[in-house]
């Protein structure tokens, strides 16, 4: 494989292309709803009328509107279809010529779709993620390209630094310096490790970046294992997620296809393999040296750090971890350059964010969006406000590990320090809206039932401490707790998140301090009754 | 690492398939003991559940200790040591299903199966369970039936779905 090659499968790729696509979502959510059985009918309605010369029927990924779903997209011109069902499929082509057609529409100019600054979902919604053919053909590659054939792996880790590009999985840890870390640790072997495992109940971007462009990822850790010295890569997914494992096995089968996994990458001396890991259902696995342990086939129970995965990771080798989301940022970077990206969001929180927007909300969905937005603007205008017009009391972002924040601050701008003040954090992505009829008590009672569910056991302070305070939090929404009781609650929160070991018990208690610090009426009302 | 593995004699003469099944998902990995985590994924989807004497044969085979094995199967969640029922109704009680009224959900489908959720009924029929996000959290409320996902599910829907579950006829086989 050479640069002529990829130019040539992108050129051969756009002139078997029909003027006129119809996009139909197959990604999970509208998967769920008949989407396979959508895509079928419009195959057939397109045969039915004639019309294969000039229209195709395409399986594309999430579109982002999963609540409206399931979506169908004609392109380019741009009409959505919402709530689409098989039997509207001979109706959709019609319109295509100018027939009737029924089907709900949705407005691609509404500020859902308006408001966002594709990045990682820039193809998600508008290729096919099964053809690599599409992939290429949208550019896809060509980043890789350019990382082994124009650029020293320590000028790739360099643009990375230059962009600001911070981890997505939650920390928000400086990616440029953690790949330089691994570049420089010693070691005869290394590893790059991607992390989807993708916790935080509520939340689905990493498996819908999986579903809907597996080669972004892995061209991104191509280039991360270029610049870091590794020659081997896994991918952990959880196994909630069968679907993104099948495309992402399909991904990595169609890339060593072409040459573009494995030995002599681009005919260099680089090789680059890549095995996915299939998680087994328990949330500590996402943190890194827990996913480590699950890769290796033990039980994925944390370890102290340092030393860190960097240093000391998978078999002892360095070992580079980030998430989905933030190898999924690389391919742009290099190929647009550092000072692009950097000039997107704000000083400390540079680029993009992908959040799940969920619960109490009209647009319920995947958006992606600059940082440094609004909690409001993304509540309110990309979202579309309360759920069936009820109002809005608080959004949780950051899932188990994050905070209630309420609606009085929703001008806080979303980024990693501004979400930190106000008691929650950034986490991978997850913002579930909360309207007047979510009870918060019983909402960090349900986090905490959470936590003590997945504590893995290892440190006391976690493993008696969650069950501690969702005990405390089950006296009170069952009105038998005193104020003693809130005192009580304060401390342990306290001592979990000072003594736990890992980020699990650290964060724990960070729900029920945001609940505490803002609808405190909340739960002085049920002391008083 | 070529030992020889006397589970493939017995497996040829058992004329079982689902061990041989097994057997290649371990060569494959070159029965490395660090592939135990893909080969009990493996034997749960050919077996349904992992009992006493699969998971000493997988630790006989992979050179570990049963009690390394064991300790293994029970710390993750996916894999279940008892025998799952012929269907599975699975509600998700992740965080936006919870906020859409999961629990709802859940209580109606425990009340019309008469078990509740992480058992299965006396008859073997049907297996109750909750998971904490499927990732289509778009369409919250969802349920997972026999490994096929609806979403916008309300307590009714759920009612009928056990219902019709719990009187539909016995399956053939597995
Ligand atoms: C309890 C716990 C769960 C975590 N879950 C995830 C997860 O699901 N996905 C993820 O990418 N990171 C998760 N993390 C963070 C990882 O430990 C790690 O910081 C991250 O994968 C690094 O990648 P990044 O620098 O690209 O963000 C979790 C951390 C903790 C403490
Ligand atoms: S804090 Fe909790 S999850 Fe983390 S190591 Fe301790 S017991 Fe395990
Ligand atoms: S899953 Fe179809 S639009 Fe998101
Ligand atoms: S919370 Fe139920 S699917 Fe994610």
């Amino acid at each position: 494989m050479e640069l002529h090659d990829l130019q040539l499968i992108a050129r051969r790729e756009r002139e078997r292309r029909r003027r006129i696509r119809i996009h139909c979502c197959t990604s999970s959510g509208c998967l769920a709803s008949q989407g396979l059985e959508i895509q079928k009918r419009l195959e057939a309605a397109v045969a039915e009328a004639g019309l294969e010369g000039e229209v195709e029927v395409v399986g594309v990924g999430c579109i982002g509107s999963c609540g409206q779903g399931p979506m169908v997209e004609i392109a380019p011109e741009g009409t959505l279809y919402e709530y689409v069902r098989p039997e509207d499929a001979e109706a959709i082509v019609a319109a295509i010529n100018g027939g009737e057609c029924s089907v709900q529409r949705g407005d691609p100019l509404r500020p859902f779709f308006t408001r966002q600054f594709p990045i990682v979902r820039k193809n998600a919604g508008k290729i096919d993620p099964e053809r690599i053919e599409e992939y290429i053909a949208a550019g896809g590659y060509r980043s890789l390209y350019r990382a082994i054939n124009e650029m020293s792996p320590a000028e790739v880790i360099d643009e990375i630094t230059q962009s600001g590009l911070r981890g997505r999985g939650g920390a928000g840890y400086p990616t440029g310096l953690k790949w330089s870390t691994v570049a420089k640790s010693r070691g005869d072997r290394k590893y790059v490790v991607c992390n989807g495992d993708e916790g935080d109940p509520g939340a689905f971007m990493d498996r819908s970046v999986l579903e809907s462009d597996p080669h972004l990822v892995l061209e991104g850790m191509c280039i991360a294992a270029y610049a870091v010295g590794a020659d081997q890569g896994y991918i952990y997914v959880r196994g909630e997620y069968p679907f993104a494992i099948q495309r992402l096995q399909k991904a990595i089968n169609q890339a060593k296809k072409f040459g573009l996994l494995g030995s002599q990458i681009f005919d260099s001396t680089f090789d680059f393999r890549v095995d996915i890991r299939v998680g087994a259902g328990a949330f500590v696995c996402g943190e890194e040296t827990a996913l480590l342990a699950s890769i290796e086939g033990r039980r994925g129970q944390p370890r102290p750090r340092p030393p860190y995965p960097a240093e000391s990771g998978l078999w002892g080798k360095p070992t580079l971890i980030n998430n989905v989301e933030t190898f999924a940022n690389i391919a742009a970077i290099i190929e647009h350059g550092p000072d692009w990206y950097a000039s997107i969001g704000t000083e400390s929180s540079r680029g993009t964010k992908v959040f799940a927007l969920t619960g109490k909300i009209h647009n319920t969905g995947l958006i992606e969006v600059p940082m440094g937005i609004t909690l409001r603007e993304i509540v309110h205008q990309l979202g579309g406000g309360g759920h069936s017009g009820s109002e809005v009391k608080a959004v949780q972002t950051g899932g188990p590990s994050g905070g209630c924040i309420p609606a009085s601050l929703f001008d806080t701008p979303v980024d990693y320090e501004s979400l930190a003040r106000v008691g929650s954090i950034m986490g991978s992505g997850g913002m579930v809206v909360m309207d007047n009829s979510t009870n918060m008590v019983e909402l960090a009672k349900f986090y905490m039932e959470f936590c003590k569910d997945e504590s893995c056991g290892k440190c006391v302070p976690c493993r008696v401490g969650t069950v501690q305070i969702h005990h405390l939090l089950d006296k009170l929404t069952s009105g038998k707790g005193s104020p003693a009781d809130l005192d009580q609650l304060r401390e342990l929160c306290q001592l979990l998140r000072d003594t736990s070991l890992c980020g699990l018990g650290q964060s724990a208690p960070n729900p029920v301090m945001s609940t505490l610090k803002y609808f405190t009426e909340e739960y002085e009302r049920l002391i008083e009754r | 690492m070529a030992t020889p593995h006397p589970t493939r004699d017995a497996a040829a003469a058992a004329g079982d398939t689902r061990l041989k099944i097994l057997e290649a998902t371990m060569k494959r990995n070159q029965y490395r003991p660090d592939a135990l985590i893909e080969v009990l994924h493996k034997a749960q989807e050919i077996y349904g559940f992992l009992s006493p004497d699969l998971l000493v044969r997988i630790a006989r085979s992979l050179h570990l200790p049963p009690s390394r094995v064991y300790g293994v199967a029970t710390f993750y969640h996916f894999f279940s040591l008892v025998p799952q029922g012929a269907h599975t109704c699975t509600i998700c009680l992740g965080t936006a299903c919870y906020v859409r009224g999961a629990s709802e959900l859940i209580a109606r489908a425990e009340d019309v199966a008469g078990i509740a959720a992480g058992h299965t009924t006396p008859d073997g029929k049907l297996s109750l369970a909750s998971v904490r996000c499927i990732g289509a959290c778009g369409i919250a409320p969802a349920v997972v039936i026999d490994g096929n996902v609806t979403g916008h599910m309300t307590s009714d829907d759920v009612a009928a779905q056990v219902a019709a579950l719990l009187s539909a006829p016995e399956l053939l086989g597995s």
